[in-house]
């Protein structure tokens, strides 16, 4: 009888499953109305477990591409100071991944609760969005929104030129 | 006796048993390992891996008026407009230069983020200049790390400016001379960056035969970052063949960024605006106050996005 337990216990186990990508979409918008303000990473490495919930974003934050690349060099240099601080990253769980049914096709929302670092600052983020199983693939997406200022980003133009919160979208594709 | 070895044999079991449950829980572990000590490791592993490659060495593709050791990015089209007053010692009877302009208007394109090509017309002599610059090294920290970056620099310039009548018959191709340089540049630091430029300029024609057609000349230049958006920066050549009557082009000045421009305010004492007119034929002294208060302006747009 014991041994049968240990033995289902032992399926169950490895019935879990890690996914992961390196090449994650995440968008960021700080635009106002007098600049258009958007730069796009499509590097992003995701890690998540299907059973724990438990999921990490990691992204360098030289690999933003905006359109004009003065932006970006500004971005680097005066507000993220990428040489100083190269990447960014998330840590945290799908609260309600019980609810989640990775081996069936559809649609299903998602609570997502971690702390962001960002510019060397951590802070808890809540948020919520959608993950689509399609053909057994998890895709994750999602759009928060932080204070700029809460990450010790500081400038001249943020609040005028630059928006004092931004928007990130994510959009990551797992194998 | 025949107890104990009943109690040895469920003991036995139980071992079994909870050697089978160790095995599974660290077999589950393997399975399901934390993710954020993996991303811990990770960021260990990149820390060492990565190769970060250091940016903004200078804010803008010239110094002020020579090149700096930046490109312009793949598919952005830089417009510049190089304007310099007169010269400060002029009088108030020029309201100190701001009478007269030499200028310059120019457009660089990035072909990719290592080659930049550009074409420009100058007042000065009436001349058309084009160059190409190609980034050979990247500064960079990390796996791969480089202690400078070093580009090279090619300009031909044509002068359209109707000859003076000379004893001798003047070409088409006498019009025309060439710079090449080397720019060797490092960012010490966030807030200051040098580069030297060891330049060579070709004349076609020179005035006499005891001018060499090739002058050689030592360029310097720095940047200082004063603020977020302000920088001063300084420049100077030290020729070491002279053509008479001329002196060393030096200029210092401030970068002033303005979200899609950079804005340059500066005093020079060359005249003319691209290399062949400022290295070898800079007209004013700093002595004297023979030196311009000028401006280069910079709007870059987004000709091909990249990915």
């Amino acid at each position: 009888m014991l041994s049968l337990m240990s033995l289902s216990a032992c399926l169950v186990l490895h019935a879990q499953k890690l996914y992961s990508t390196k090449t994650g979409q995440i968008k960021f918008n700080a635009s106002s109305p007098l600049e258009h303000v958007v730069a796009i990473n499509n590097q992003v490495d995701s890690k998540m477990i299907d059973k724990t919930g438990q999921i990490v974003f990691s992204v360098l934050i030289k690999s933003f591409k905006f359109e004009n690349q003065l932006m970006e060099d500004h971005f680097n240099e005066n507000y993220l100071e990428s040489s100083k601080i190269p990447k960014a990253e998330f840590r945290g769980y799908i609260t309600n991944v019980s609810s989640i049914d990775f081996s069936k096709d559809g649609r299903y929302p998602v609570n997502v609760d971690g702390t962001l670092t960002l510019h060397g600052v951590s802070q808890k983020v809540m948020t919520t969005g959608v993950m689509e199983i399609a053909g057994g693939r998890p895709t994750i997406s999602g759009t928060f929104k932080v204070k700029v200022k809460d990450y010790g980003i500081t400038g001249l133009y943020i609040g005028e030129k630059i928006a004092s919160e931004a928007e990130i979208s994510v959009n990551c594709k797992y194998e | 006796m025949k107890a104990f070895t009943y109690l040895g044999r469920r003991l036995g079991r139980a071992t079994l048993l909870l050697i089978c449950f160790y095995f599974a829980a660290s077999g589950a572990n393997a399975q399901n390992p934390d993710l954020f000590k993996m991303q811990d490791e990770q960021d260990k592993k990149d820390k060492k891996e990565t190769t970060d490659i250091t940016t903004s060495i200078f804010k803008t593709t010239r110094i002020v008026n020579g090149q700096s050791i930046e490109n312009t990015g793949a598919g952005i089209l830089d417009l510049k407009i190089s304007h310099r007053f007169g010269m400060v010692n002029t009088g108030s009877y020029n309201f100190f230069g701001l009478d007269q302009a030499t200028m310059r208007i120019g457009m660089d394109y990035g072909i990719t983020n290592r080659l930049e090509i550009g074409l420009g017309r100058s007042t000065y002599d009436k001349e058309y200049d084009g160059f190409f610059k190609y980034r050979v090294l990247r500064q960079s920290t990390g796996k791969a790390a480089m202690p400078l970056s070093l580009s090279i620099v090619s300009t031909g310039v044509l002068r359209t400016l109707k000859d003076q009548p000379e004893p001798y018959s003047i070409h088409y191709s006498d019009h025309a001379s060439y710079v090449n340089q080397i720019l060797l540049a490092r960012k010490f630091g966030d807030y200051f960056s040098l580069q030297l430029a060891p330049t060579m300029v070709h004349y076609n024609i020179v005035p006499n035969t005891s001018v060499p057609n090739d002058l050689y000349s030592m360029g310097t230049g720095f940047r200082l970052r004063l603020s977020h958006r302000v920088n001063l920066t300084g420049e100077y050549y030290y020729q070491f063949q002279r053509l008479t009557g001329y002196y060393n082009s030096a200029s210092v000045g401030f970068d002033i960024e303005t979200g899609g421009h950079v804005f340059q305010l500066f005093f020079t004492n060359s005249t003319g605006i691209n290399e062949r007119s400022f290295i070898t034929q800079t007209d004013g002294r700093w002595g004297n106050g023979g030196v311009h208060f000028g401006f280069n302006i910079s709007r870059v747009f987004t000709v091909a996005k990249h990915k």
